[in-house]
């Protein structure tokens, strides 16, 4: 068997990838919903294969300004992950979280970066959990790291981590919200070896 | 009226005065500019990847700084640029993300802009500016006209180098 590629990746794979979106999704929110004590609905993620190097403004414009919540994870499967959001997703989580009015606008601060942060590690705990459920692999995530800078800097992570492997990289778009919709961005970057392993404990090894 | 050339990421081109080249967003990738100031004919690339000859997919030359910054070279001397008056400016580079230790994640922008450096001396061509490293990311442009080297970071004033 030859090392895995993302050119390879076939629908069956594509198809998972949108359930672990699902379900992790629907972990999120209901997460999100009782931290901030409202009521929240979700739509079906969307998977998307994209080349690489069109990675930058995949979500936005390259210079738009984006929030990037990034953690490693390891044991069973080693890697790392990132959730991100445009600002207004990110500002109304935010006045949620800190009982602002929801057209409160301004730059983040110290706290209301770590309240940011402490969200991203829910949300993106919320996958993890349904990728380790969906495949019997534990996966520890490490603390969460964040930014906020232009889009292509921050996607210029996950290029970076996928293009070491092949020109193509995987997104999940997930939306869930109640009056406002929360749009997020998810993107998994398990180390080639842990790809198999993946695709192996799914049953669907190329 | 100068017109403004646009690189993407893991992509190069050239340039002549009254024009600028420039790339958005430039986060752990490099941007490299080889100019010569006599014919006012420069180029920029943004890498991704320190070293092609770690990885076996490594068809998109533009991607890796050593066989990036030879495509580059090839092209502004084509163009009509003199090798021995070629100078060079790099910026980007940086950490996007504090995370500890070694990973590749933590020293990426690190490496690649050393490899900038190593692949410049195997050149001899002169390094003369630089703005690598930090935790934020850069848009770069290159003024043909002067060779000058703008760089905009969010919520910092603009750095010309």
């Amino acid at each position: 068997m030859g090392k895995f590629t993302l050119e390879q990746v076939n629908d069956r794979y594509v198809d998972v990838l949108r359930e672990i979106g699902n379900v992790g999704a629907g972990n999120a929110t209901t997460a999100i919903a009782s931290m901030l004590g409202i009521r929240i609905d979700m739509n079906v993620p969307k998977v998307e294969l994209l080349e690489v190097s069109k990675l930058g403004s995949a979500i936005c414009p390259e210079d738009e300004i984006i929030v990037g919540i990034f953690l490693e994870v390891q044991s069973d499967i080693d890697g790392s992950m990132m959730f991100l959001m445009k600002m207004d997703s990110a500002q109304f989580l935010v006045n949620k979280l800190m009982g602002r009015d929801s057209d409160y606008e301004s730059q983040f601060d110290e706290m209301d970066l770590s309240a940011l942060k402490e969200i991203g590690n829910i949300i993106a705990a919320s996958y993890l959990n349904a990728l380790s459920t969906m495949t019997n692999l534990v996966i520890t995530p490490s603390i969460p790291h964040i930014a906020v800078d232009m889009a292509a800097s921050i996607l210029s992570v996950p290029a970076i981590q996928f293009g070491q492997f092949g020109d193509n990289a995987l997104l999940i778009q997930t939306e869930f919200g109640d009056d406002v919709m929360i749009n997020g961005f998810f993107i998994l970057m398990p180390e080639q070896d842990s790809y198999e392993k993946i695709l192996t404990a799914l049953g669907l090894s190329l | 009226m100068s017109k403004v050339i646009k690189v993407g990421m893991a992509d190069l081109n050239i340039c002549k005065s009254p024009d600028i080249i420039t790339t958005i967003g430039l986060g752990s990738c490099i941007g490299l500019t080889f100019y010569d100031p006599v014919t006012k004919i420069g180029g920029l690339v943004h890498y991704m990847l320190p070293d092609s000859t770690q990885m076996r997919n490594n068809s998109n030359i533009a991607k890796f700084a050593d066989t990036g910054i030879d495509e580059l070279l090839k092209q502004v001397i084509r163009a009509g640029a003199n090798r021995n008056r070629l100078v060079s400016k790099i910026a980007g580079g940086a950490k996007m993300f504090q995370v500890s230790g070694m990973s590749n994640v933590g020293n990426v922008g690190e490496r690649n802009a050393l490899a900038a450096k190593a692949k410049l001396r195997e050149l001899r061509i002169r390094l003369i500016a630089e703005d690598t490293g930090l935790n934020y990311g850069r848009t770069v442009e290159l003024h043909c006209d002067t060779g000058e080297f703008y760089i905009k970071a969010i919520g910092k004033p603009i750095k010309i180098i």
